[in-house]
């Protein structure tokens, strides 16, 4: 008899209509659009404070550049000593004193440049004063050796190199990080799922045994039928979840966008500062239709029909030993022993996908993991936005189809005999004997 | 065919640890079997096989002439000692499902179900969640999910623990009742006294391997001593123990009487016939008390054991 749809109806439903599952779907958007809101809140709030600079310059030749910004407002001293001005900043409640000293070298200038502050300054201050000095005694040095500083301005030609593969491909900065973006979140998904539900999987194993309900079960049921519904089912939640969470967080965000625009706006506008920073591009615009075009440049099907696979692949993978360490424990406390090495190369396959597939996707250290069973699914998955060439995908599909299938045989061996042992943890070495009951 | 289970020499060992050796036992239709033994002698590992959780190393089982395999599953209803329900689900959808498990349609397990809740009066806790139940009353559902599906085999472990006296009663009529419209029952448990009233055969398990079996009546008649208790009112009781300590062996017994009388239990020797006994007693005195002693099963179960 085949009770799997029963099982998974029942996995589903227990699920959906428990009521901390409820509040967790509507709460975690809300939560999360609130933090967003907050953080950008907050950080407006740092930028509008207006910083006092004192600044003392003896040698008379920087002080033209020091112009009051929205941020950064100067207090520039003439005709006074170090000390007094240090007292004079104290008193003014200014962000610090800048000193620059007479010195005829313009070296040695340079080198006694000093910065006084009460607290140590932010690091974005000191590299900005930095760069003005710097920009000015440079131009002073220039116009010193006899070379016209605006004919260098004038002649500096700048260069957007546009990339193209051999095949035709026009491909542009802002195709990697889409590419990236795409990637990175595809991996870091199946991350955050396999987390979430894996947990969610074994808490139910380790409930039907305490409650003592399993043997009852299993007298009607297979065990593998079991643990198969159990992880279908609760995928199925799971993905209900995930589709509300969507649904409700853009809600939401259109909601609170269209009320404070502005802020959300400037958000992003610091977070795309951030990427150019990462890839050290400040000339790089980005716009939308050079998003989307971005968007469509990637090999679209392949993806999709990549990600679905690979995830769907993985994550059973892991969840079947997620359910084996549930019948293997009593409790949740006796978890963690079991759950380490799980864990292990799921976060070694993110730190993978952040700092190489980032720098060289198609590098060796990439590609070797995009292979490995336990990390593929999540640097396969942030690999194939940049290319990934077929048979290297099902490859490592393959592979990750025998292992999981492995897993899934074993952690039914698991299973099977664990549901019913009560009483102490087992060690590794009783695990291994389980399988050959 | 008399036999509803067959159990063929089967074997089971975990690792190093031999549960079963070579058990084999049969349960004839329509009888209450008492499956017994101490604690960890292999029962529940013997129950589990026939349940086909468990698969036995070698040897084999028949269920009603057929080699046992998956469709039996809708023809067994186990009661397992370890037993609980989903604690966050409502009475009636839990007991539904685990009635679709077994094979039932939906709208079937409900009538049966409504049909039962009835009858043991339970109707209203239809809607209620197991944590709000008291253990009897999740052990009540159990019970009512286990027969619901109208099993040939019936296998209950300890089927009373839990339930007051009342409750312990309605259930033991519950049994008795699915025994005579045709249903066969397993029954293991440590109460003697449940096993004497309601077993007609018996198995006893020690260490693993069977150490006894056979119907209730014939194991009693193998183990009965030929030992009378007596109750004697003479005016010489001091004599006629001494005259009777020479014919037989005897011993002190101790029951309830209203009189100060010679209380003895006598061993006949082989050749001796109770009437003979019972002759030469009332030729002597007042005779109140003459009762062959016939073992009880918890004697038999401590004797038994002991010995292996």
């Amino acid at each position: 008899m085949n009770h799997l749809p029963l099982i998974i109806k029942r996995e589903y439903l227990t699920k959906v209509k428990n009521k901390s599952f409820i509040v967790m779907t509507i709460l975690s958007p809300i939560i999360m659009i609130a933090l967003v809101a907050v953080v950008a809140y907050l950080s407006q709030l740092n930028s509008d404070k207006v910083r006092k600079i004192t600044v003392l310059d003896e040698s008379l030749l920087v002080e033209d550049v020091f112009k009051n910004s929205e941020k950064i407002k100067y207090d520039i001293l003439t005709d006074k000593s170090l000390d007094d001005a240090k007292l004079i900043s104290i008193e003014t409640e200014s962000y610090g004193l800048l000193h620059i000293s007479k010195l005829e070298d313009l070296n040695s200038l340079a080198q006694s440049v000093k910065f006084y502050s009460e607290d140590s300054p932010s690091l974005t201050v000191i590299s900005d004063l930095e760069d003005l000095v710097e920009n000015k005694l440079t131009n002073i040095n220039l116009a010193k050796k006899g070379v016209d500083v605006s004919l260098i301005d004038s002649s500096k030609i700048r260069v957007d190199m546009i990339q193209e593969s051999f095949d035709g491909e026009e491909t542009s900065k802002i195709d990697s990080i889409v590419k990236l973006i795409f990637g990175g979140a595809a991996g870091y998904l199946l991350f955050m799922f396999i987390i979430i539900y894996g947990n969610m999987i074994m808490r139910s194993v380790i409930e039907e045994k305490t409650s003592r309900i399993i043997e009852v079960i299993i007298s009607s049921v297979k065990p593998v039928q079991l643990m198969l519904g159990k992880i279908i089912g609760t995928s199925l939640a799971g993905i209900t979840q995930f589709v509300i969470w969507i649904i409700l967080g853009g809600l939401l965000m259109l909601i609170i966008s269209s009320i404070f625009g502005i802020e959300l706006g400037q958000i992003q506008s610091q977070q795309q500062e951030m990427m150019q920073q990462t890839m050290e591009n400040p000339g790089i615009t980005m716009k939308v239709q050079d998003i989307v075009v971005a968007f469509f440049n990637m090999p679209l099907a392949n993806l999709i029909v990549a990600f679905v696979l690979f995830f769907v692949s993985g994550y059973l993978l892991f969840s079947s030993l997620y359910a084996a360490i549930g019948a293997a424990v009593d409790n949740e406390t006796d978890t963690q022993q079991f759950l380490l090495p799980v864990l292990m190369p799921l976060i070694l396959a993110v730190y993978i996908g952040i700092f190489t597939v980032i720098e060289d996707p198609h590098g060796t250290v990439s590609t070797v993991f995009s292979f490995i069973p336990f990390t593929s699914p999540v640097v396969m998955l942030m690999r194939i936005p940049f290319g990934v060439p077929l048979w290297q995908q099902l490859v490592s599909l393959l592979l990750l189809i025998g292992t999981f299938m492995g897993t899934v045989w074993f952690a039914a061996k698991i299973y099977r005999v664990g549901i019913l042992m009560y009483g102490k943890k087992p060690s590794y070495k009783e695990l291994i004997k389980w399988i050959k009951y | 065919m008399n036999n509803l289970l067959e159990v063929n020499q089967v074997s089971k060992s975990f690792g190093k640890f031999k549960a079963l050796n070579q058990v084999s036992i049969s349960v004839p239709k329509g009888s209450i079997f008492g499956l017994l033994g101490p604690n960890g002698a292999g029962k529940t590992t013997l129950i589990r096989i026939v349940n086909q959780i468990t698969m036995p190393d070698s040897g084999s089982v028949h269920l009603d002439g057929e080699l046992l395999q998956d469709k039996h599953i809708k023809d067994i209803g186990y009661l397992p000692e370890e037993r609980g329900l989903y604690k966050s689900m409502k009475v009636g959808e839990q007991a539904l499902y685990l009635a679709q498990l077994k094979g039932l349609s939906k709208s079937e397990a409900k009538a049966r179900l409504k049909d039962w809740f009835e009858r043991l009066e339970i109707g209203d806790w239809w809607n209620k969640k197991i944590q709000e139940l008291s253990k009897g009353m999740a052990q009540k559902i159990q019970f009512v999910v286990t027969v619901l599906h109208q099993p040939k085999l019936l296998i209950f472990d300890e089927p009373f623990s839990g339930f007051d006296p009342i409750n312990a009663n309605v259930i033991k009529d519950e049994i008795l009742r699915l025994r005579n419209d045709g249903a066969t029952v397993i029954f293991s448990t440590h109460r003697m006294e449940s096993v004497e009233e309601l077993c007609d055969d018996i198995a006893l398990i020690h260490k693993s391997n069977k150490i006894l079996d056979g119907k209730l009546i014939d194991v009693k008649r193998k183990y009965k001593a030929n030992t009378f208790e007596v109750g004697i009112k003479t005016e010489h009781n001091n004599i006629l123990r001494e005259e009777l300590s020479q014919k037989f062996s005897i011993s002190n017994a101790s029951f309830k009487t209203l009189e100060d009388e010679l209380k003895l239990n006598i061993k006949l020797n082989d050749n001796d016939m109770p009437n003979d006994l019972l002759n030469y007693l009332i030729s002597k005195g007042e005779v109140s008390h003459f009762v062959e002693l016939i073992p009880s099963v918890n004697d038999i179960f401590i004797q038994t054991v002991k010995n292996h």
